[in-house]
Order: structure tokens, then C-alpha cells, then sequence
């Protein structure tokens, strides 16, 4: 973060370095409010990294006497059987379909969401800039619980004619290819992606949102000005600007995706076999399963689950800390 | 700054004394449209409820759930003081709030587990940790074939069918099981609960005591077998093979009532039986009790095949301590306990897909709530 | 290059387009029906059927027209423009279509259970298979929770980011709080769950309660304000601040007096953004929070000698999972109603939410 110029500070490059150089000035006259409101604001931030290292330490410590139970690899393992003798159990699957439904979710999700964040700041009437991105927004204020509901009652039904349409134009793609002959009930990956991505665009396009307002009114006039199309407007002024946000709500919206619980939950049906057919019937993800064994789980199972957890926690990290890697790179490239 | 989210909190703080000067608990036990329809068979059957006063607080089997919910509503509308919650999250979250001391009650498809022995006496100070069967549920076959609509199933049949050995409606065995009957040509599809169950461990059980030769996928609480869909819980299986032309699946008796659904007759070798109280306490009166004592647990015989019999049963225990429970709780506990095994009690599950104890296990399930210390 | 020249073209003097080739108003209408037409025709003539495919080819085929003549009597630039024009409304449109399509079925299958006697009784000594009974113990105990969870949250978020943004510069502990706050935002909401269930109950001894819960949905809160904040304190101007220390201001009080008034707009939204995250959390309730028929307003209730407090997603869950699918039960149109007057609760914090934030933008 330290390298990275603050957005003010590009907007305004007449001031170098960052805010913290500025503070500097009142250094003389350091007074205990000072001190007493900084001391909060450490202890604050602290209290971040002490909630993380007690989250890492608690599931690693937890999960030791499941994982040296196990019998069998736990990363090359498909079931689930961490209270049958001997104990089974790996995350192949799990993993698997994590991923496939978060990348899912972004495929459809980001390039939606990047249309709803430049159609709010730069086509729609000025007045109604606010109310649309009020309601999209809304999006947001869909608990989980009833998206899930909603995909089992309402969008699950409403997929079949598109399963099957996909099964005979695409059908030699493995993704859509339906071998069942069998009506379709569409309680599959696909669906939990097509969920999820609905879940996560009012995040990844509030924040976009955010960041493209903050586009310097000249450059964007000036832009126009030179006679830009608007849409040249938007490539040469907006999108260099915003790419590192658009990034950075992409990866907020990705954190979710893979961590969703309760709509995927209800929407997939659980088989523990991977399988690239993600429109037939299967998928389970971490946090699914989670939530289905949590409940029956005897102290061995607790163990696995929590093991799982940490795997989902360890991958978070790693997709997160590769996000940071991009954006630094690309704002120093700017 | 801090202003504006103070405001935000006093919002909320506002939200909520507002709302609490309106809400009220259903304090009058006839109140609710509902209530009124079934108070009238419980005061007429159950109008000598022991009551005991206080708060009840108690997790475990989500197979009994619905027995249980029933149970609870009616001493709760002849106990005014009594206030009872079953949360009903699973038999594994039931038995290890038990063991862990924080609930005195749980409600487990399961009876208490050997190796667990010395941790639940351990948690009843001074007395014993006891199984008591109380709610009995036939595991029942549901289907969905176009046109069809009375089935029999064979112990066979179901091996094959679940592990895929028969993939299609119209196959022999299904035929010979189904005289009269025309099955279509259509492939099969299994649904199965992919959430560990009691229900699929007394179905492979079942199974793999009828026909061991062709279930060889293990008695436990998960599904191991290869192939069919998943179906995350009940809902979803349900759901599942209303949606599906040609999906058989199981469930709890209660699941198919709920959905007014008619499963399959079972055969095990001596004529297609339904499920009912008869059937179902015919078979777990060829049950062993096991326990000694006051404790009461049952050896299912899921391998018997005489006739009028539905052996395909899931028994879900109390498991709750002979004494040790501050004095109150053990009181409700009892008070509770005595009302769920009386015959007022117990006929409250048929109509809800349930089957009622047979009047031996019944008796004896009474005499021993009534050795429960109160105290 | 073509670029130049056509720009010189089609300026004015004065910088009003003044384009000699430029499709006319009705154009883009024109392209509309006509699209619709021949989509129409197709369906009629050819083996093509379906709603939703008519919709998706009839734009396809507008935006085909449209960039095509375009191209032709514009130039490549505007048709590029009008191409992209077209794109980005699609866009909103189809994130539109799930917004719409979700709250009017929310509102279809839940309408009919509100009532006040839904909205103001418990669901205590109602069978949950008949009619009757209401959610009130499930909005009071997720309006507690979420208020306990947003009360810590909120400080301890905004004095975090407060901490990145004035005091950490370059620090590599703020480049540690930093990189983790990130990592926190990753953390699911059922992991948390699971911390809290063998930190606060296994390890600690404490009951399933309310406030367990609330412990959860605070730790998928806090970064989820810190971020917003942070970046919402990033935008303030270093003017604002030389300004105030130029006048002998001291910082704290410059924070407190001249950045957070004028970043407040951005961090009430975070927070906005954050409650509506929390309020809809299901999963680390379902381990912590339980499930409970009666009025409970201490969030500390406990399962030993009280019922811990109920929570409006375990009960529609707890509904959900009683119809066993069926949907003309009770419990079923019971989700759905507790479904719409959740999805109210949020929206309307949210606008309030939204109303003071406007109201401090223009007062800063």
C-alpha cells in the first residue's frame, strides 16, 4: 500500500507524498489528544490482525487431530467420510467446485457490473444516476437465504429450456454437454454461479461505482472536449483511472463468491465426484459442506470440517494476496 | 462523523423499543386460526398433562422435528407456564450439546455411542445418561413415474436400483414385483440425501440387512453409493422427485405426508405392506431392548421378513439423565418426557406420518420416565 | 489518420458537433423495430421458439443493425461508441432483471403472511404446520444482534482505516493491518461462524446465544467498513488537511473536525454496506444463534436455562426446511413473508442510511 499513491494524491499531483508527509507538519506539537486518539486508532487496526491470527491459529490447531486421523490423501480424496471407520476424507472436490462456482460467478458477474458502474456515471440522465445505483444497490439487500430460496423456487424451474438449449448448440463443450435424459432440475454448478454472480455485482459495481466517480471532471471534459466519443472518453480517461479499483471490487466480489454459504447450500445437490458437467445435477463447495455436515458431525468430522476451512481460508489468502500483487503492479505501471 | 452514526444506532435502537411495545407472544392459548383447530383434539385427548412450569431448551434429531413441534405446542397450550424450545439441528449437534452439558435433553436417531458412555454419565452428576425411543418413522420410498401410482418395491429391487444395477422402470424384477402394473420405459433416477442422515443410515441398515449380497456400501450415516443426484435435505429431495419423471427417492414418513405424497408399498417376501402404525410396530416389536436398566435401547431387527411388517424404520431416542438436572429442568424434563410417551401423546404422530410405540414398548418407555428423578 | 481528420470534421467553431454524416434521431428506434420485426418473422418462419431466445436475438440483432449501418454512415468511431452504448445498457438491464424478478417474487410468495399479527406475535405455542403466528421474536433478535454487531464494528472499523490512512504511512505494520484487512474480507461467513462456535462456546464455555452471533457478523463487518472508509479517507484532498494544520489545528482534531465530515458520505455507505451484508448472514447464526418460538430481548440468553434469541434468516430457514419443499404449506408462505419483511428492514436502514449521508454532504 505504501508505494502506492493514494487516489487523492494522484488527482492532485502538485502535492507529493502521501497524507502521512503532511501530517508531519503538526509533529511539533504533539498533544495528548493526539496521542490518546492514535493509540485508539493502533489498537484498532491491531485488533485486525489479532482477530486473523486467532481465526489462522484456532483452525490449524483444530483441525491437526482429524488430518492425522485420515487415512486417505486429503487433497486427492472426492468423499467425505470423516466419522466412518476407517476415516476418508479430501477436499478434490470441494476445491473443485469452490472454484468453478467463484470463477463462474466472475465471468458473468464483472463485465456487468463494469456496464452498471459506467451506465450510472456516464449515460444515464444525471438525475437518475443516484436512484438506479439506490436500486441496484438493492441487490445487496438480498439476504442469501433468499436467494437461495429464490434459485430452488423460482430461477432452477426457469433454466431448463437454457440447459437444453445449450446442451444442443454447445453440447460439445463438456461445461454444457447434458447427457441425462431426463428433465433437467437444475440444481447444479451452473446455477449456483449464475446465483452468485447476481450476489456479488451490486459489490463489485458500487464499488466501481465509487471509483469512477471520482474520475477528474476535467480530464473526462477535456477528453470530451478534444472530441472524444464518449465510449474513447471512457477508454482513455476512466478506465486507466479506475482499473485498480475495478480490480480490487472484483476480488471483494470473488472473497464472496467462494465463501457464500447458504445459497449454494440449497441450490447445489451435493454429490462428492467432480465432474465438468455443470449442468447436470452435483457440486459441493467448502462452505456447503460445511453447513450440511456441521449438524451430524461427530468430534473426528468437526475436526475435518474445520480442516476444510482452513483450506478455504488459506486459498482466500492466496487469491487475495495475488490481487494486491496486480494492482500494485498496474498503478505502478501508471 | 460520529454523530451521523449515532444516529444510525438510535435508528436502530428506536426500531426496536418501538416494536417492543407492540409484540406479544400468543400468551392466549387459542389464539391463531390454527390453534384453535388443534386444541380441540389435544384437550380432548391430553387434558391430563402433568405440567411442570419453566423453560426447556433442547436440540437434536431433525427427523422428530415435527412430532416434537406438535408435542411441544399442545403442553404449551395446557401448561401456561411452560415454555419449550427443540431446535432440532441434528442428532451429532443434539448429542454433543448433551455430553457438553448446555442442553439436559437431546433428541438423537442414534442411541448414545459406546465410546461416549462415560462422557454422558459423566455429565449427569450422580445419575446415568438414558436412551428412552420415542418417535418412530418408517423410511418411505417416494416416486415419481408418469401414469404410475401404486408401487411395490422389493429389498432387491432397492439395492439395485440405488446402486444403479437397475437403471429402467420397465426392468424384470420391477415387473414381477408389479403384477398388474404397466411400467413405462424410462430411465430411472435415484435421489439421495447427500447431508448425513439418521434416515440413510436406517436405509442402508435396512439394506444391508435384507439383501447384504447386493449392499455393500456400509451402514453409515453418509451415502457412498455410486451415482444418483444428491439432494442437500429433505426439501431438496423432494423437490427433486416431483421435478423428475422417473426419480425414486427416501424420506421420512412425515416428508411424504407433508407433500401428500404416496410412497411405494414394501415387500419383503411375504406381500407389498404400506406403512403404518400395524406394519411399523410390528416390526419394532420384533425389536431387542438392549439396555438395562432404565435405559431402553432398541436392536432393531432390520433384516425381518414376516409377514404385515415394515422392518425400513428409524427410531430417534431422548437421551436425557436419570438424575443430576437442576431440580426445575429435571421436573419439565419428566413432566415433558411423561406426556410424549402417554397414549394422548403417542396418537399425535400417525396423522403426522409417524408411527405410534406398540403398547409393550410404550409401557415400558412409561415406567421408566416415571423412575426419573424429579429432583 | 482517419481519427484526426474526421475529428476536424465534425467540430464546430464554437465545439458543438456539427458532423455532416450523422444518423438520424429516429435512427436508433428505427433499428429497435426493425429488429423486433425480423425477429418476429424468423420466429414465425423458421423451427425458433422460445421467449427468453426472442428477447436475447432481438437484441443481438439490434445491436448488429445498428453497429453496422453505423459503421457505414459514421465512421468507425461512432459506430464503436454506439456499440458500446448499446453494451452498457444491456448491462444494466441485465443486472436489473434478477433485481426485479427476485423482489417481485419475494413480494408474490410473501405478501400474503404479513399481516399484524405476523409482524407483532411470536411463533410461541403455534404449530408451525397451521396458520397464525408472526416473526416479531425473529425481527427483535436480528435487529439486536445486528445493532450489538454494528455498534463495535462500526468504531473500531473507521478508527482502523482512520489509522491506515493518517498514521500508518509506509509503516510495515500498516502495511500488515492492510494486506490482512484484505484477507479478512475473504474470510466466509461460515468460517467465522465456526471460530466463534469453538472459540466462544467450545473453548470459552459461553451457550449458543445471540450475541455469539453477533460476535460472528462483527468480523464479517469490520473489513468490510475499514476498506470503504479507507478508500473514502484516501479522497480527501491533502489541501483539506494542510489547511487545518496550517492553522495550528491539531490532528486528531483535524481528523475528527475536517476529514471524517468530509469523507462521511463514503464511510456511512460502507457501514450501509456493511449492515446489509450482516443482516442477511444465515450461515454462523445457524451454528450460533439457534432457533427459538418466543419474544427474547436479552441477546445473552443462553440454551441452559433460557432459549437463545431467534433471528429472522434462521427462521426463514427453519420454515424453509419445515415445508420439506411443499409450497402451499404454511411454513413456506411463513419464509416468504419473513423473507419480504427482511428484504424491508434492510432496504429501509439502507435509505435512511443514504438520507444522512446526503444530508452531510451538503452540510460538510
Amino acid at each position: 500500500m505504501s508505494e502506492q499513491p493514494t487516489l487523492g494524491a494522484a488527482t492532485t499531483p502538485s502535492v507529493g507524498g502521501g497524507p502521512p508527509v503532511a501530517g508531519d507538519i503538526s509533529g511539533a506539537s504533539v498533544r495528548r489528544g493526539d496521542r490518546v486518539f492514535r493509540g485508539l486508532s493502533v489498537g484498532a487496526a491491531a485488533a485486525v490482525l489479532v482477530i486473523m491470527a486467532a481465526i489462522a491459529v484456532f483452525l490449524i490447531f483444530r483441525s491437526i487431530p482429524a488430518l492425522r486421523a485420515n487415512t486417505v490423501n486429503f487433497f486427492t480424496f472426492q468423499q467425505w467420510l470423516p466419522d466412518e471407520s476407517p476415516v476418508q476424507f479430501g477436499i478434490a472436490a470441494l476445491l473443485f467446485y469452490t472454484l468453478v462456482t467463484g470463477i463462474l460467478a466472475m465471468i458473468i458477474a464483472v463485465p456487468v457490473a463494469l456496464g452498471v458502474a459506467l451506465f450510472i456515471n456516464f449515460y444515464a440522465p444525471r438525475r437518475a444516476s443516484a436512484p438506479l445505483g439506490y436500486s441496484i444497490d438493492l441487490l445487496a439487500a438480498v439476504p442469501s437465504i433468499v436467494y437461495g430460496l429464490w434459485g430452488f423456487a423460482f430461477l432452477a424451474p426457469h433454466l431448463t429450456g437454457l440447459t437444453l438449449w445449450l446442451d444442443k448448440w454447445f453440447g460439445w463443450i463438456p461445461f454444457f454437454d447434458y447427457q441425462l435424459d431426463n428433465k433437467p432440475n437444475n440444481l447444479t454448478v451452473f446455477t449456483a454461479g449464475i446465483i452468485l454472480a447476481i450476489m456479488i455485482l451490486p459489490i463489485i459495481s458500487s464499488i466501481s461505482r465509487e471509483v469512477f466517480r471520482q474520475v477528474p471532471r476535467d480530464q473526462v471534459e477535456a477528453a470530451l472536449a478534444l472530441g472524444a466519443t464518449r465510449w474513447e472518453m471512457i477508454r482513455t480517461s476512466v478506465l486507466p483511472f479506475g482499473k485498480a479499483g475495478v480490480v480490487s471490487a472484483s476480488i471483494l466480489g470473488f472473497g464472496r463468491a467462494l465463501g457464500e454459504t447458504l445459497a449454494v447450500t440449497i441450490v447445489l445437490s451435493n454429490v462428492y465426484q467432480i465432474s465438468w458437467h455443470f449442468t447436470q445435477t452435483g457440486g459441493v463447495t467448502f462452505a456447503s459442506n460445511i453447513a450440511l455436515k456441521y449438524g451430524e458431525a461427530g468430534t473426528i468430522g468437526t475436526g475435518a470440517l474445520i480442516a476444510s476451512g482452513l483450506c478455504l481460508f488459506i486459498i482466500t489468502l492466496g487469491v487475495n494476496f495475488s490481487a494486491q500483487m496486480i494492482i500494485t503492479r498496474q498503478r505502478k505501471g501508471a | 462523523m460520529k454523530l451521523q452514526r449515532h444516529g444510525l444506532v438510535a435508528g436502530l435502537v428506536v426500531g426496536v423499543l418501538a416494536l417492543s411495545a407492540c409484540g406479544s407472544d400468543n400468551t392466549d392459548s387459542n389464539s391463531g386460526s390454527g390453534g384453535g383447530g388443534s386444541s380441540a383434539s389435544g384437550s380432548a385427548s391430553g387434558g391430563s398433562i402433568d405440567c411442570a412450569s419453566g423453560t426447556l431448551s433442547w436440540d437434536g434429531s431433525s427427523a422428530q422435528k415435527t412430532a416434537v413441534t406438535q408435542w411441544i405446542q399442545q403442553y404449551q397450550n395446557q401448561c401456561a407456564d411452560a415454555s419449550i424450545n427443540y431446535q432440532g439441528q441434528g442428532s451429532g449437534a443434539g448429542r454433543t450439546a448433551f455430553y457438553g452439558g448446555q442442553i439436559p435433553m437431546a433428541g438423537s436417531d442414534a442411541s448414545i455411542a459406546d465410546e461416549d458412555r462415560s462422557k454422558a454419565d459423566a455429565r449427569c452428576s450422580g445419575g446415568k445418561a438414558i436412551n428412552l425411543p420415542m418417535v418412530l418413522t418408517p423410511v418411505e420410498f417416494i416416486y415419481n413415474i408418469q401414469g404410475v401410482s401404486d408401487l411395490t418395491v422389493t429389498p432387491s429391487i432397492l439395492a439395485k436400483i440405488f446402486s444403479g444395477k437397475i437403471t429402467n422402470w420397465n426392468d424384470p424384477e420391477i415387473a414381477a414385483a408389479n403384477k398388474g402394473v404397466t411400467l413405462p420405459n424410462k430411465t430411472i433416477t435415484t435421489v439421495h440425501r447427500s447431508k448425513d442422515s439418521g434416515t440413510t443410515q436406517n436405509f442402508q441398515r435396512f439394506l444391508t440387512a435384507q439383501v447384504p449380497e447386493l449392499w455393500t456400501y456400509g451402514t453409515g450415516q453418509a451415502w457412498k453409493a455410486p451415482g444418483g443426484q444428491g439432494a442437500a435435505d429433505s426439501s431438496a429431495l423432494v423437490q427433486s422427485v416431483k421435478g423428475t419423471d422417473g426419480a425414486i427417492g427416501y424420506v421420512d414418513g412425515p416428508d411424504a405426508t407433508k407433500n401428500s405424497l404416496t410412497p411405494a408399498k414394501l415387500d419383503v417376501g411375504a406381500g407389498a405392506v404400506e406403512a403404518n402404525g400395524d406394519t411399523v410396530g410390528k416390526a419394532i416389536s420384533a425389536a431387542k431392548v438392549t439396555g438395562n436398566d432404565q435405559d431402553i435401547t432398541l436392536d432393531i431387527n432390520y433384516g425381518l421378513k414376516d409377514a404385515g411388517t415394515y422392518p425400513a424404520i428409524l427410531a430417534t431416542y431422548q437421551i436425557t439423565c436419570t438424575k443430576g438436572l437442576p431440580a426445575e429442568q429435571a421436573k419439565l424434563v419428566k413432566s415433558f418426557l411423561t406426556y410424549m410417551a402417554s397414549d394422548a401423546g403417542q396418537a399425535e404422530l400417525p396423522k403426522l406420518g409417524y408411527a405410534q410405540l406398540p403398547s409393550e414398548l410404550a409401557t415400558k418407555v412409561r415406567s421408566s420416565v416415571d423412575s426419573l428423578s424429579a429432583t | 489518420m482517419a481519427v484526426t481528420t474526421e475529428t476536424r470534421a465534425g467540430t464546430g467553431p464554437a465545439g458543438a458537433p456539427l458532423r455532416g454524416r450523422k444518423l438520424p434521431m429516429y435512427a436508433m428506434p428505427g433499428f429497435a423495430v426493425a429488429a423486433v420485426l425480423l425477429t418476429l418473422l424468423l420466429w414465425a418462419t423458421t423451427g425458433f421458439a422460445g421467449r427468453a431466445g426472442f428477447v436475447v436475438f432481438a437484441v443481438l440483432l439490434f445491436g448488429a443493425l445498428q453497429t453496422g449501418v453505423s459503421f457505414a454512415v459514421e465512421g468507425r468511431r461512432q459506430a464503436v461508441n454506439r456499440l458500446f452504448t448499446t453494451l452498457v445498457i444491456i448491462a444494466f438491464l441485465l443486472a436489473a432483471t434478477p433485481l426485479v424478478l427476485i423482489i417481485w417474487y419475494t413480494i408474490k410468495e410473501g405478501i400474503g403472511a404479513i399481516s399484524g399479527t405476523f409482524l407483532t406475535h411470536s411463533m410461541f405455542r403455534i404449530n408451525p404446520e397451521q396458520p397464525g403466528g408472526g416473526i416479531y421474536h425473529a425481527i427483535v433478535g436480528t435487529l439486536i444482534q445486528s445493532a450489538l454487531a454494528t455498534v463495535i464494528a462500526a468504531p473500531l472499523g473507521v478508527l482502523a482505516s482512520i489509522y491506515l490512512v493518517e498514521y500508518g504511512g509506509g509503516r510495515r505494520f500498516a502495511r500488515t493491518v492492510s494486506f490482512f484487512v484484505d484477507v479478512m474480507t475473504g474470510v466466509p461467513s461460515i468460517v467465522a461462524g465456526l471460530f466463534i462456535y469453538a472459540f466462544w462456546i467450545l473453548a470459552l464455555g459461553f451457550q449458543k446465544s445471540g450475541f455469539a452471533g453477533s460476535l460472528a457478523l462483527l468480523i464479517l463487518m469490520l473489513p468490510v467498513i475499514i476498506r470503504s472508509s479507507e478508500e473514502m479517507l484516501k479522497l480527501v484532498p491533502n489541501e483539506l488537511r494542510e489547511a487545518s494544520y496550517a492553522l495550528g489545528v491539531p490532528k486528531w482534531r483535524t481528523i475528527l473536525r475536517v476529514v471524517l465530515p468530509t469523507a462521511i458520505g463514503g464511510i456511512v455507505t460502507g457501514i450501509m454496506l456493511g449492515v446489509a451484508r450482516i443482516m442477511g448472514e444465515t450461515a454462523p447464526l445457524l451454528l450460533l444463534v439457534g432457533i427459538n418460538q418466543k419474544i427474547e430481548f436479552n441477546p445473552f440468553a443462553g440454551m441452559t436455562e433460557q432459549v437463545p434469541q431467534e433471528s429472522l434468516p434462521t427462521f426463514i430457514f427453519e420454515q424453509f426446511q419445515l415445508a420439506v419443499g411443499n409450497t402451499e404449506s404454511e411454513p413456506f408462505k411463513r419464509a416468504w413473508g419473513a423473507a419480504l419483511v427482511l428484504i424491508i428492514i434492510i432496504g429501509v436502514l439502507s435509505a435512511v442510511a443514504r438520507l444522512i449521508a446526503r444530508f452531510a454532504r451538503v452540510r460538510g
